[in-house]
């Protein structure tokens, strides 16, 4: 009679990642767009070695994989749920296709490279 | 009518489906006094300036629900509302958003009616009970789960408010998913599992993106964005774990 | 017969007519930045995961004017971002009882704030010292 959605599953994806922005993004932000681009912080603090060297373990592809996925799914969400707000009541199946598309690729894609880091 | 030179301007939505093509707007001038109501401005329009000024209301305190409009721009009930807080501007009355105006300040309110009789707004007892077993009882706690999602009086400001229903009006919509919430979670009630295939619709809580105005709106305090949104997890956790709890969990 | 004629007003332009959908959508509009960084950090990786001499050429694009003019209102998104997260977060929550009494929702939000503050911190502390 009425159908089950299955938005609770981009939601989950949507509410950890808008948690993951909300509590981490704005330092990343201010460290690798503007504090170290403009010398406030040493540039060593994003030197190769170091960041090579996190990448290697465990715990380091597990924290860039979730800085760099999570974000990538909570943006898809809300420019899809905005693309309604603004009238645009077609092409639902592309949309979803070409936002939560790009949004997997970006969890594949940093999956398949931290697993050879 | 006490005698002062004070007057207010109320501009009001006009529309007459028998003479009107589209609804226009037209201005009065109201004596103001600072205990009037937005309500009693409307009033005074209609007892002295024009008969056929069309309106909804009946108790004057907030509490039937019947006199939301839109008064410059914002969904309030008009006896809550007065003409103080805008004096010595203009105050534009307009139908309540996002329901089809019938006739200038009255909406066709039978989209809200029907969903509230969908989401069953009773209690259904699990068994049925004899009189001799007395009444049900009731802990503070138990109460309290429920005490802020039963002060809807059903006003629809919050529809007002709500863009997602101002954009799709099969979604279900802030109040009525308020009060479905209120009988969810009334330890009395046991038709939950039958809610809950409302609310895991796409028009039940999907729709919500919680911009959450209306629960900035409500008069009553009933936070229908709350109940909505924990919903949302509760419609999640339905989704996920519907295979080990086959009867739509709990 | 019915005279009736009930009139549907159209819905164009709904956001701009009052404050409150004005800031929902600056808030919705976030998620272009939030996205738009999370690509770059994706193409960090990806040079991260090519050589030092790749991400040396990614480092020295985050010192272009652009890119930093860029990650100044990215930031003020993502700022704009947390703040109204914390602001709504709460509505998600099941009613808290802290004592017997219902914990109100605005402890709930200074709380996120606070959690956010230590986050911080404990990030910046272990980027620029560990």
């Amino acid at each position: 009679m009425h159908k089950r959605s299955n938005e609770p599953i981009v939601w989950s994806l949507f509410g950890a990642g808008g948690v993951v922005v909300a509590y981490s993004m704005p330092v990343f932000i201010l460290i690798t767009g503007i504090a170290a681009p403009l010398g406030i912080v040493s540039v060593d603090v994003l030197a190769y070695d170091r960041l090579a060297g996190f990448a290697a373990g465990w715990f380091g592809k597990l924290f860039l994989l979730v800085i760099i996925s999570l974000p990538l799914w909570q943006s898809a969400h809300r420019m899809f749920l905005s693309l309604h707000d603004f009238g645009v009541t077609g092409g639902e199946v592309f949309f979803r296709v070409v936002l939560y598309g790009a949004a997997l690729w970006g969890t594949l894609l940093p999956l398949y490279l931290l697993i050879g880091m | 009518m006490e005698n002062n030179d004070k007057t207010i301007e109320i501009e009001v939505l006009r529309y007459r489906p028998e003479e009107d093509e589209k609804p226009f707007l037209q201005s009065f001038k109201v004596p103001f006094t600072d205990d009037m109501s937005v309500l009693q401005g409307v009033q005074y329009i209609k007892d002295y300036l024009d008969g056929s000024v069309s309106f909804r209301w009946s108790c004057r305190m907030a509490i039937c629900g019947s006199c939301g409009m839109m008064i410059n721009g914002v969904p309030k009930l008009s006896c809550k509302t007065f003409l103080r807080e805008y004096y010595p501007g203009k105050i534009t009355l307009e139908a309540l958003k996002h329901f089809p105006i019938e006739k200038d300040l009255i909406i066709d309110l039978s989209d809200f009616i029907g969903k509230l009789e969908s989401i069953k707004p009773y209690i259904v007892p699990s068994a049925p009970r004899a009189l001799e077993e007395g009444e049900y009882l009731q802990t503070p706690r138990q109460l309290d789960r429920i005490a802020q999602f039963s002060s809807c009086i059903n006003c629809m400001l919050c529809y007002s408010a709500c863009p997602q229903y101002g954009l799709k009006p099969e979604y279900l919509g802030p109040g009525a998913i308020a009060l479905l919430h209120r009988y969810n979670e009334d330890n009395r009630d046991s038709a939950k599992a039958g809610r809950m295939q409302l609310l895991n619709a796409q028009e039940g809580v999907w729709d919500c993106t919680l911009v959450g105005y209306c629960s900035e709106v409500c008069p009553k305090d009933v936070d229908p964005a709350a109940a909505i949104n924990r919903n949302k997890v509760n419609s999640a956790m339905d989704y996920f774990l519907r295979c080990i709890t086959p009867r739509g969990g709990n | 017969m019915s005279t009736r004629k009930p009139y549907v007003r159209p819905m164009a332009g709904w956001w701009l007519k009052n404050p409150v959908y004005i800031r929902y959508i600056l808030r919705e509009s976030t998620a272009v930045f939030v996205g738009i960084y999370a690509v770059i950090l994706l193409i960090g990786l990806i040079r991260l995961s090519s050589g030092e001499a790749a991400w040396n050429g990614w480092l020295e694009a985050m010192r272009g004017p652009g890119a930093i003019l860029f990650h100044c209102v990215a930031l003020g998104a993502a700022v704009y971002h947390a703040i109204t997260w914390f602001a709504v977060a709460p509505k998600v929550m099941p009613p808290l009882y802290f004592k017997g009494e219902k914990v109100p929702l605005e402890k709930l939000v200074t709380g996120q704030y606070i959690l956010a503050g230590v986050i911080y911190l404990v990030l910046l502390g272990l980027i620029l010292w560990s």
